[in-house]
Protein backbone atom coordinates (compact mmCIF):
# COMPACT_ATOMS: atom_id res chain seq x y z
CA UNK A 1 0.00 0.00 0.00
CA UNK A 2 1.06 3.56 -0.71
CA UNK A 3 2.21 5.75 2.06
CA UNK A 4 1.12 8.89 2.83
CA UNK A 5 3.99 10.34 4.95
CA UNK A 6 7.25 9.19 5.05
CA UNK A 7 9.39 10.19 7.62
CA UNK A 8 13.70 9.75 7.10
CA UNK A 9 16.37 10.21 10.11
CA UNK A 10 13.99 13.14 11.83
CA UNK A 11 16.21 15.10 14.39
CA UNK A 12 14.76 17.33 15.97
CA UNK A 13 15.95 19.01 19.37
CA UNK A 14 14.11 21.76 21.46
CA UNK A 15 16.78 24.19 23.74
CA UNK A 16 19.77 22.06 24.15
CA UNK A 17 17.92 18.51 23.88
CA UNK A 18 16.98 16.47 21.10
CA UNK A 19 13.80 15.25 21.77
CA UNK A 20 13.58 12.95 18.44
CA UNK A 21 16.39 10.71 17.34
CA UNK A 22 16.43 10.29 14.03
CA UNK A 23 13.47 8.79 13.45
CA UNK A 24 12.34 6.97 10.37
CA UNK A 25 8.87 5.31 9.63
CA UNK A 26 5.85 5.42 6.72
CA UNK A 27 2.34 6.12 7.26
CA UNK A 28 0.03 4.27 4.90
CA UNK A 29 -2.26 6.26 3.43
CA UNK A 30 -6.36 5.27 3.35
CA UNK A 31 -5.45 4.16 7.04
CA UNK A 32 -5.94 5.25 10.82
CA UNK A 33 -2.21 5.19 12.12
CA UNK A 34 -2.42 5.32 16.17
CA UNK A 35 0.79 7.29 17.77
CA UNK A 36 1.09 5.91 21.27
CA UNK A 37 3.60 6.73 23.93
CA UNK A 38 4.06 8.39 27.26
CA UNK A 39 3.53 11.97 27.94
CA UNK A 40 6.99 14.06 26.90
CA UNK A 41 7.82 10.85 24.53
CA UNK A 42 7.82 13.72 20.66
CA UNK A 43 4.65 12.74 20.12
CA UNK A 44 3.22 16.19 19.25
CA UNK A 45 6.91 17.01 17.92
CA UNK A 46 6.60 14.42 15.71
CA UNK A 47 3.17 15.50 14.55
CA UNK A 48 3.88 19.37 14.36
CA UNK A 49 6.47 18.20 12.02
CA UNK A 50 4.06 16.13 9.58
CA UNK A 51 2.02 19.02 9.31
CA UNK A 52 5.42 21.53 8.68
CA UNK A 53 5.44 23.82 11.70
CA UNK A 54 8.37 22.24 13.53
CA UNK A 55 11.37 23.79 12.87
CA UNK A 56 13.58 20.33 12.18
CA UNK A 57 17.72 19.86 12.76
CA UNK A 58 17.77 17.17 10.30
CA UNK A 59 15.88 14.69 7.96
CA UNK A 60 13.14 14.62 5.74
CA UNK A 61 9.53 14.71 5.92
CA UNK A 62 7.76 13.96 2.79
CA UNK A 63 3.74 14.33 2.94
CA UNK A 64 1.90 13.11 -0.21
CA UNK A 65 5.04 13.21 -2.32
CA UNK A 66 6.25 16.75 -1.14
CA UNK A 67 7.96 18.03 1.86
CA UNK A 68 5.69 18.83 4.70
CA UNK A 69 4.49 22.63 4.97
CA UNK A 70 4.82 23.20 1.19
CA UNK A 71 2.25 25.35 0.16
CA UNK A 72 0.40 22.87 -1.98
CA UNK A 73 -0.19 20.69 1.41
CA UNK A 74 -1.64 23.38 3.07
CA UNK A 75 -4.90 23.04 1.35
CA UNK A 76 -4.98 18.72 1.75
CA UNK A 77 -4.14 19.07 5.79
CA UNK A 78 -6.15 19.21 8.45
CA UNK A 79 -4.46 19.75 11.70
CA UNK A 80 -6.19 19.12 15.40
CA UNK A 81 -3.32 20.47 18.24
CA UNK A 82 -3.68 19.35 21.46
CA UNK A 83 -4.88 22.12 23.70
CA UNK A 84 -7.66 23.61 21.46
CA UNK A 85 -6.99 26.20 19.38
CA UNK A 86 -9.93 28.23 18.31
CA UNK A 87 -11.19 31.88 18.93
CA UNK A 88 -12.84 31.75 22.74
CA UNK A 89 -14.36 35.24 21.72
CA UNK A 90 -15.99 33.47 18.26
CA UNK A 91 -19.01 31.58 18.08
CA UNK A 92 -18.71 27.97 17.36
CA UNK A 93 -20.25 28.33 13.62
CA UNK A 94 -18.17 31.81 13.60
CA UNK A 95 -14.91 29.91 14.10
CA UNK A 96 -15.59 26.99 12.05
CA UNK A 97 -17.13 29.32 8.90
CA UNK A 98 -13.69 30.79 9.21
CA UNK A 99 -11.56 28.02 9.16
CA UNK A 100 -13.81 26.72 5.94
CA UNK A 101 -13.91 30.45 4.52
CA UNK A 102 -9.90 29.69 4.38
CA UNK A 103 -10.34 26.31 1.96
CA UNK A 104 -12.66 28.43 0.15
CA UNK A 105 -15.91 26.35 1.34
CA UNK A 106 -18.85 28.08 2.96
CA UNK A 107 -22.16 27.38 5.15
CA UNK A 108 -22.83 24.26 3.66
CA UNK A 109 -19.73 22.56 5.23
CA UNK A 110 -19.36 24.56 7.81
CA UNK A 111 -22.82 23.33 9.44
CA UNK A 112 -22.40 19.60 8.18
CA UNK A 113 -18.91 19.22 10.49
CA UNK A 114 -20.61 21.14 13.35
CA UNK A 115 -23.33 17.99 12.80
CA UNK A 116 -20.22 16.11 12.45
CA UNK A 117 -18.85 16.88 15.94
CA UNK A 118 -21.65 17.27 17.83
CA UNK A 119 -21.93 20.42 18.47
CA UNK A 120 -25.15 21.64 16.60
CA UNK A 121 -26.94 22.67 20.10
CA UNK A 122 -23.71 24.87 20.66
CA UNK A 123 -23.26 26.34 17.43
CA UNK A 124 -24.59 30.19 18.25
CA UNK A 125 -22.36 29.76 21.72
CA UNK A 126 -19.34 31.62 22.22
CA UNK A 127 -16.54 29.31 22.77
CA UNK A 128 -15.64 30.22 25.96
CA UNK A 129 -19.02 29.21 27.68
CA UNK A 130 -18.21 25.87 26.36
CA UNK A 131 -17.32 22.83 28.50
CA UNK A 132 -13.53 21.66 28.03
CA UNK A 133 -14.78 18.22 26.24
CA UNK A 134 -17.13 20.48 23.53
CA UNK A 135 -14.28 23.16 22.82
CA UNK A 136 -11.76 20.43 21.50
CA UNK A 137 -14.74 19.68 19.63
CA UNK A 138 -14.77 22.84 18.16
CA UNK A 139 -11.44 22.63 17.60
CA UNK A 140 -11.70 19.27 15.92
CA UNK A 141 -14.52 20.62 13.52
CA UNK A 142 -11.57 23.48 12.45
CA UNK A 143 -9.82 20.63 11.52
CA UNK A 144 -12.27 18.66 9.74
CA UNK A 145 -13.52 21.10 8.05
CA UNK A 146 -11.54 21.45 4.29
CA UNK A 147 -12.38 17.89 4.12
CA UNK A 148 -8.52 17.04 4.15
CA UNK A 149 -6.81 14.05 2.71
CA UNK A 150 -4.13 13.92 5.38
CA UNK A 151 -5.97 14.38 8.99
CA UNK A 152 -3.29 14.81 12.15
CA UNK A 153 -4.90 14.64 15.18
CA UNK A 154 -3.39 14.80 18.65
CA UNK A 155 -5.43 13.47 21.29
CA UNK A 156 -8.81 14.27 19.97
CA UNK A 157 -10.36 12.05 22.49
CA UNK A 158 -9.50 13.72 25.77
CA UNK A 159 -12.14 14.97 27.78
CA UNK A 160 -15.05 13.22 25.60
CA UNK A 161 -17.41 10.87 27.44
CA UNK A 162 -17.50 7.19 26.31
CA UNK A 163 -20.49 7.59 24.26
CA UNK A 164 -18.97 10.60 21.86
CA UNK A 165 -16.07 9.28 22.18
CA UNK A 166 -16.93 6.10 20.44
CA UNK A 167 -19.31 8.35 17.67
CA UNK A 168 -15.90 10.47 16.84
CA UNK A 169 -13.87 7.46 16.07
CA UNK A 170 -16.95 5.87 13.62
CA UNK A 171 -16.28 9.18 12.38
CA UNK A 172 -12.72 8.86 11.95
CA UNK A 173 -13.00 5.40 10.77
CA UNK A 174 -15.86 6.57 8.19
CA UNK A 175 -13.07 9.61 7.05
CA UNK A 176 -10.57 6.53 6.45
CA UNK A 177 -12.93 4.99 4.58
CA UNK A 178 -13.37 7.86 2.34
CA UNK A 179 -9.63 7.68 1.45
CA UNK A 180 -8.24 10.09 3.88
CA UNK A 181 -5.15 9.54 6.10
CA UNK A 182 -5.57 9.61 9.58
CA UNK A 183 -2.63 9.97 12.06
CA UNK A 184 -4.26 10.01 16.06
CA UNK A 185 -2.22 10.42 19.01
CA UNK A 186 -4.13 8.89 21.82
CA UNK A 187 -3.30 7.77 25.91
CA UNK A 188 -5.89 5.43 25.80
CA UNK A 189 -5.44 1.60 24.63
CA UNK A 190 -9.09 0.50 23.87
CA UNK A 191 -8.36 3.32 21.40
CA UNK A 192 -5.28 1.93 19.99
CA UNK A 193 -7.29 -1.17 19.26
CA UNK A 194 -9.15 0.70 16.65
CA UNK A 195 -6.72 1.56 14.96
CA UNK A 196 -5.08 -0.19 11.38
CA UNK A 197 -1.20 0.72 13.05
CA UNK A 198 0.52 1.44 15.70
CA UNK A 199 3.24 3.80 15.97
CA UNK A 200 4.69 3.27 19.26
CA UNK A 201 6.97 5.82 20.31
CA UNK A 202 9.24 6.59 23.56
CA UNK A 203 12.27 8.46 24.71
CA UNK A 204 12.29 10.21 20.93
CA UNK A 205 12.59 6.68 19.19
CA UNK A 206 9.70 4.55 17.24
CA UNK A 207 9.95 1.30 19.60
CA UNK A 208 7.10 -0.52 17.53
CA UNK A 209 5.76 -0.28 13.99
CA UNK A 210 2.54 -2.73 13.31
CA UNK A 211 -0.86 -3.85 13.62
CA UNK A 212 -2.35 -4.06 17.04
CA UNK A 213 -2.19 -7.53 16.66
CA UNK A 214 1.00 -8.14 15.50
CA UNK A 215 2.38 -5.43 18.41
CA UNK A 216 0.37 -7.39 21.40
CA UNK A 217 1.78 -10.68 19.86
CA UNK A 218 5.65 -9.15 20.05
CA UNK A 219 4.84 -7.84 23.63
CA UNK A 220 3.34 -11.90 24.55
CA UNK A 221 0.24 -10.63 25.40
CA UNK A 222 -3.44 -10.11 24.46
CA UNK A 223 -3.91 -7.01 26.62
CA UNK A 224 -2.75 -3.67 24.43
CA UNK A 225 -2.38 -1.89 28.21
CA UNK A 226 -0.19 -4.97 28.87
CA UNK A 227 1.41 -4.58 25.63
CA UNK A 228 2.21 -1.05 25.60
CA UNK A 229 3.30 -1.30 29.26
CA UNK A 230 6.03 -4.03 28.65
CA UNK A 231 7.02 -2.08 25.34
CA UNK A 232 7.36 1.06 26.71
CA UNK A 233 9.69 -0.75 29.77
CA UNK A 234 11.39 -2.49 26.87
CA UNK A 235 11.02 -5.94 27.88
CA UNK A 236 8.74 -7.26 25.05
CA UNK A 237 8.19 -10.82 24.83
CA UNK A 238 12.13 -11.45 22.52
CA UNK A 239 13.79 -10.27 26.21
CA UNK A 240 12.42 -12.41 28.51
CA UNK B 1 1.00 34.11 -1.86
CA UNK B 2 -1.88 36.90 -1.43
CA UNK B 3 -5.34 35.50 -1.67
CA UNK B 4 -8.53 38.34 -1.60
CA UNK B 5 -10.94 36.01 -0.17
CA UNK B 6 -8.70 35.10 2.36
CA UNK B 7 -8.00 38.39 3.67
CA UNK B 8 -11.67 39.40 3.36
CA UNK B 9 -12.37 36.44 6.03
CA UNK B 10 -10.18 36.95 8.15
CA UNK B 11 -10.98 41.16 8.22
CA UNK B 12 -14.14 40.13 8.83
CA UNK B 13 -13.33 37.41 12.08
CA UNK B 14 -10.76 40.25 13.64
CA UNK B 15 -13.63 42.69 13.17
CA UNK B 16 -16.42 39.77 14.97
CA UNK B 17 -13.91 39.20 17.51
CA UNK B 18 -13.88 43.02 18.64
CA UNK B 19 -17.75 43.02 18.18
CA UNK B 20 -18.30 39.97 20.62
CA UNK B 21 -16.36 42.56 22.90
CA UNK B 22 -18.91 45.34 24.01
CA UNK B 23 -16.57 46.91 26.59
CA UNK B 24 -13.34 47.05 24.78
CA UNK B 25 -15.52 48.87 22.54
CA UNK B 26 -17.23 51.03 24.76
CA UNK B 27 -13.69 51.99 26.41
CA UNK B 28 -12.33 52.86 22.60
CA UNK B 29 -15.15 54.90 22.08
CA UNK B 30 -15.49 56.78 25.64
CA UNK B 31 -11.97 57.34 26.85
CA UNK B 32 -10.91 59.50 24.12
CA UNK B 33 -13.61 61.69 24.68
CA UNK B 34 -13.53 61.83 28.81
CA UNK B 35 -9.84 62.55 28.60
CA UNK B 36 -10.38 65.05 26.28
CA UNK B 37 -13.00 66.76 27.94
CA UNK B 38 -11.14 66.84 30.69
CA UNK B 39 -8.55 68.52 28.94
CA UNK B 40 -11.16 71.45 27.55
CA UNK B 41 -12.12 72.10 31.33
CA UNK B 42 -8.76 72.01 32.47
CA UNK B 43 -8.13 74.62 29.84
CA UNK B 44 -11.39 76.29 29.83
CA UNK B 45 -9.84 79.71 29.60
CA UNK B 46 -6.87 79.15 26.98
CA UNK B 47 -8.62 77.84 24.15
CA UNK B 48 -5.19 77.87 21.93
CA UNK B 49 -3.32 76.00 24.50
CA UNK B 50 -6.24 73.53 24.51
CA UNK B 51 -6.49 73.47 20.79
CA UNK B 52 -2.74 72.09 20.75
CA UNK B 53 -3.11 69.97 22.91
CA UNK B 54 -6.63 68.32 22.02
CA UNK B 55 -4.87 68.08 18.38
CA UNK B 56 -1.93 66.42 19.47
CA UNK B 57 -4.24 63.68 21.69
CA UNK B 58 -6.31 63.48 18.80
CA UNK B 59 -2.96 61.49 17.29
CA UNK B 60 -2.00 59.88 20.31
CA UNK B 61 -5.20 57.68 21.29
CA UNK B 62 -5.63 56.11 18.23
CA UNK B 63 -1.61 55.45 17.98
CA UNK B 64 -1.80 54.09 21.43
CA UNK B 65 -5.38 52.21 21.47
CA UNK B 66 -4.49 50.30 18.76
CA UNK B 67 -1.18 49.15 19.90
CA UNK B 68 -2.62 47.97 22.93
CA UNK B 69 -5.20 46.11 20.82
CA UNK B 70 -3.12 44.80 18.22
CA UNK B 71 -0.24 43.48 20.46
CA UNK B 72 -2.45 41.89 22.66
CA UNK B 73 -4.48 39.96 19.79
CA UNK B 74 -1.33 38.69 17.96
CA UNK B 75 0.38 37.53 21.18
CA UNK B 76 -3.16 35.54 21.95
CA UNK B 77 -2.67 34.20 18.31
CA UNK B 78 0.92 33.57 19.33
CA UNK B 79 0.08 31.87 22.63
CA UNK B 80 -3.49 29.95 21.71
CA UNK B 81 -2.13 27.95 18.94
CA UNK B 82 -4.60 29.23 16.76
CA UNK B 83 -2.02 31.49 14.65
CA UNK B 84 -0.29 27.49 14.41
CA UNK B 85 -3.39 26.37 13.17
CA UNK B 86 -3.66 29.41 10.46
CA UNK B 87 -0.22 28.39 9.58
CA UNK B 88 -1.18 25.10 8.26
CA UNK B 89 -4.27 26.19 5.91
CA UNK B 90 -3.66 28.07 3.42
CA UNK B 91 -3.21 31.36 4.50
CA UNK B 92 -0.63 33.38 3.79
CA UNK B 93 1.54 35.79 6.50
CA UNK B 94 0.43 38.48 4.49
CA UNK B 95 -3.21 37.88 4.85
CA UNK B 96 -2.79 38.23 8.27
CA UNK B 97 -0.93 40.98 8.42
CA UNK B 98 -2.85 42.88 6.04
CA UNK B 99 -6.02 41.38 7.88
CA UNK B 100 -4.91 43.26 11.07
CA UNK B 101 -4.02 46.08 9.76
CA UNK B 102 -7.56 46.89 7.83
CA UNK B 103 -9.39 45.30 10.53
CA UNK B 104 -7.89 47.55 13.97
CA UNK B 105 -7.35 50.35 11.13
CA UNK B 106 -11.52 50.07 10.47
CA UNK B 107 -12.05 50.23 14.02
CA UNK B 108 -9.71 52.89 14.48
CA UNK B 109 -11.03 55.45 12.03
CA UNK B 110 -14.98 54.90 13.51
CA UNK B 111 -13.16 55.98 16.52
CA UNK B 112 -10.86 59.03 15.14
CA UNK B 113 -14.65 60.09 13.94
CA UNK B 114 -16.55 59.74 16.68
CA UNK B 115 -13.57 61.82 18.96
CA UNK B 116 -13.08 63.98 16.64
CA UNK B 117 -16.86 64.99 15.84
CA UNK B 118 -17.43 65.75 19.77
CA UNK B 119 -14.22 67.65 19.90
CA UNK B 120 -15.08 69.69 16.97
CA UNK B 121 -18.88 70.19 18.16
CA UNK B 122 -18.72 70.20 21.75
CA UNK B 123 -15.36 71.39 22.69
CA UNK B 124 -14.50 74.01 20.41
CA UNK B 125 -11.61 72.35 18.54
CA UNK B 126 -10.81 75.05 15.55
CA UNK B 127 -7.74 74.06 13.52
CA UNK B 128 -7.27 76.39 10.12
CA UNK B 129 -7.65 72.97 7.83
CA UNK B 130 -10.21 70.63 7.83
CA UNK B 131 -11.30 67.70 9.84
CA UNK B 132 -10.50 65.29 7.33
CA UNK B 133 -7.27 65.56 7.61
CA UNK B 134 -7.50 65.49 11.14
CA UNK B 135 -9.27 62.07 10.99
CA UNK B 136 -7.01 60.57 8.26
CA UNK B 137 -3.69 61.67 10.28
CA UNK B 138 -5.30 59.92 13.14
CA UNK B 139 -6.04 56.97 11.08
CA UNK B 140 -2.52 57.02 9.83
CA UNK B 141 -1.61 57.16 13.14
CA UNK B 142 -3.67 54.31 14.33
CA UNK B 143 -2.35 51.82 11.66
CA UNK B 144 1.08 52.76 12.84
CA UNK B 145 0.20 52.00 16.55
CA UNK B 146 -1.45 48.38 14.84
CA UNK B 147 2.05 48.00 12.77
CA UNK B 148 4.46 48.45 16.19
CA UNK B 149 1.97 46.27 18.20
CA UNK B 150 2.25 43.34 15.96
CA UNK B 151 5.81 43.63 15.50
CA UNK B 152 6.08 44.03 19.34
CA UNK B 153 4.23 41.57 20.28
CA UNK B 154 7.28 38.56 19.04
CA UNK B 155 9.59 40.15 22.35
CA UNK B 156 6.25 39.31 24.92
CA UNK B 157 5.54 35.84 25.86
CA UNK B 158 2.45 36.74 28.25
CA UNK B 159 -0.30 39.46 28.32
CA UNK B 160 1.48 40.79 31.41
CA UNK B 161 4.48 41.58 29.28
CA UNK B 162 2.95 42.75 26.25
CA UNK B 163 0.75 45.66 28.63
CA UNK B 164 4.00 46.77 29.59
CA UNK B 165 5.77 47.62 26.21
CA UNK B 166 2.97 50.18 26.07
CA UNK B 167 4.39 52.91 28.00
CA UNK B 168 8.21 51.55 26.92
CA UNK B 169 7.04 52.56 23.08
CA UNK B 170 4.50 55.05 23.61
CA UNK B 171 5.09 57.17 26.07
CA UNK B 172 8.51 58.56 25.25
CA UNK B 173 7.15 59.30 21.96
CA UNK B 174 4.56 61.10 23.44
CA UNK B 175 6.84 63.18 25.62
CA UNK B 176 9.32 64.43 22.97
CA UNK B 177 6.41 65.15 20.47
CA UNK B 178 6.35 68.37 21.19
CA UNK B 179 3.17 67.75 23.62
CA UNK B 180 4.96 69.63 26.91
CA UNK B 181 8.07 71.48 25.58
CA UNK B 182 8.28 72.22 21.47
CA UNK B 183 10.66 69.88 19.77
CA UNK B 184 13.32 73.32 19.17
CA UNK B 185 13.37 74.20 22.58
CA UNK B 186 14.31 71.17 23.96
CA UNK B 187 18.32 69.97 24.40
CA UNK B 188 19.74 69.33 20.76
CA UNK B 189 20.04 65.50 22.10
CA UNK B 190 16.23 65.06 23.49
CA UNK B 191 15.39 66.79 19.77
CA UNK B 192 17.66 63.81 17.94
CA UNK B 193 15.70 61.54 19.72
CA UNK B 194 12.40 63.01 18.31
CA UNK B 195 13.74 63.03 15.12
CA UNK B 196 13.79 58.94 14.78
CA UNK B 197 10.49 58.89 16.69
CA UNK B 198 7.61 58.25 13.97
CA UNK B 199 5.44 60.07 16.34
CA UNK B 200 7.02 63.15 15.95
CA UNK B 201 6.29 63.19 12.21
CA UNK B 202 2.21 62.45 12.68
CA UNK B 203 1.97 65.40 15.54
CA UNK B 204 3.87 67.62 12.79
CA UNK B 205 1.71 66.76 10.28
CA UNK B 206 -1.57 67.28 12.31
CA UNK B 207 -0.20 70.63 13.58
CA UNK B 208 0.05 71.90 9.95
CA UNK B 209 -3.36 71.14 9.51
CA UNK B 210 -3.86 73.25 12.42
CA UNK B 211 -2.22 76.33 10.89
CA UNK B 212 -3.15 76.05 7.54
CA UNK B 213 -6.13 75.90 5.59
CA UNK B 214 -4.38 74.70 2.48
CA UNK B 215 -2.30 71.26 2.54
CA UNK B 216 0.62 72.35 2.95
CA UNK B 217 4.58 70.34 1.92
CA UNK B 218 5.36 69.92 5.32
CA UNK B 219 2.32 68.32 6.05
CA UNK B 220 2.91 65.90 2.94
CA UNK B 221 6.25 65.15 4.01
CA UNK B 222 5.52 63.97 7.77
CA UNK B 223 2.45 62.12 6.53
CA UNK B 224 4.77 60.40 3.94
CA UNK B 225 7.57 59.61 7.02
CA UNK B 226 4.92 58.04 9.08
CA UNK B 227 3.28 55.81 5.77
CA UNK B 228 6.91 54.61 5.45
CA UNK B 229 7.61 53.62 8.85
CA UNK B 230 4.19 52.13 8.87
CA UNK B 231 5.37 49.60 5.85
CA UNK B 232 8.80 49.14 7.28
CA UNK B 233 7.15 47.99 11.24
CA UNK B 234 4.35 45.80 9.12
CA UNK B 235 7.86 44.48 6.95
CA UNK B 236 9.68 43.81 10.24
CA UNK B 237 5.94 42.45 11.82
CA UNK B 238 6.59 39.73 9.25
CA UNK B 239 9.74 39.02 9.81
CA UNK B 240 8.67 37.85 13.35
CA UNK B 241 5.75 35.73 12.36
CA UNK B 242 7.13 32.37 11.34
CA UNK B 243 5.87 29.50 10.13
CA UNK B 244 7.90 26.89 11.49
CA UNK B 245 9.05 26.72 15.15
CA UNK B 246 11.42 25.22 17.73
Amino acid sequence: MASAVEIRDLVVERGTQEVLHSVSAEIRSGLVTGLLGPSGAGKTTLMRAIVGVQLVKSGQVTVLGRPAGSPELRRTMGYLTQSPSVYSDLTVRENVRYFASLYGLGADETDRTIVDVGLEDQARQLVSTLSGGQRSRASLACALVGQPEVIVLDEPTVGQDPVLRDELWRRFRKLAEDGATLVVSSHVMDEANRCDRLLLIRDGSIIADDTPAAVKQAAGTDDLDEAFLRLVRGQGAVDQ
Amino acid sequence: MMSVRILASTTERILRQLLHDRRTIALMLVVPIVLLSLLYFMYEDQPVVFNRIALIMLGVFPFTIMFLLTSIAVLRERTSGTLERLFTTPMGKLDLLFACGIAFGLAAAFQAAVTAALAYLLLDLDTAGSAGWVILIAVTNAVLGVALGLFFSAFARTEFQAVQFMPVVVLPQVLLSGLFVARDQMAGWLEAISNVFPMTYAVGALMEVGANSETTATMWRDLGIVVGVVALALILGAATLRRRTP
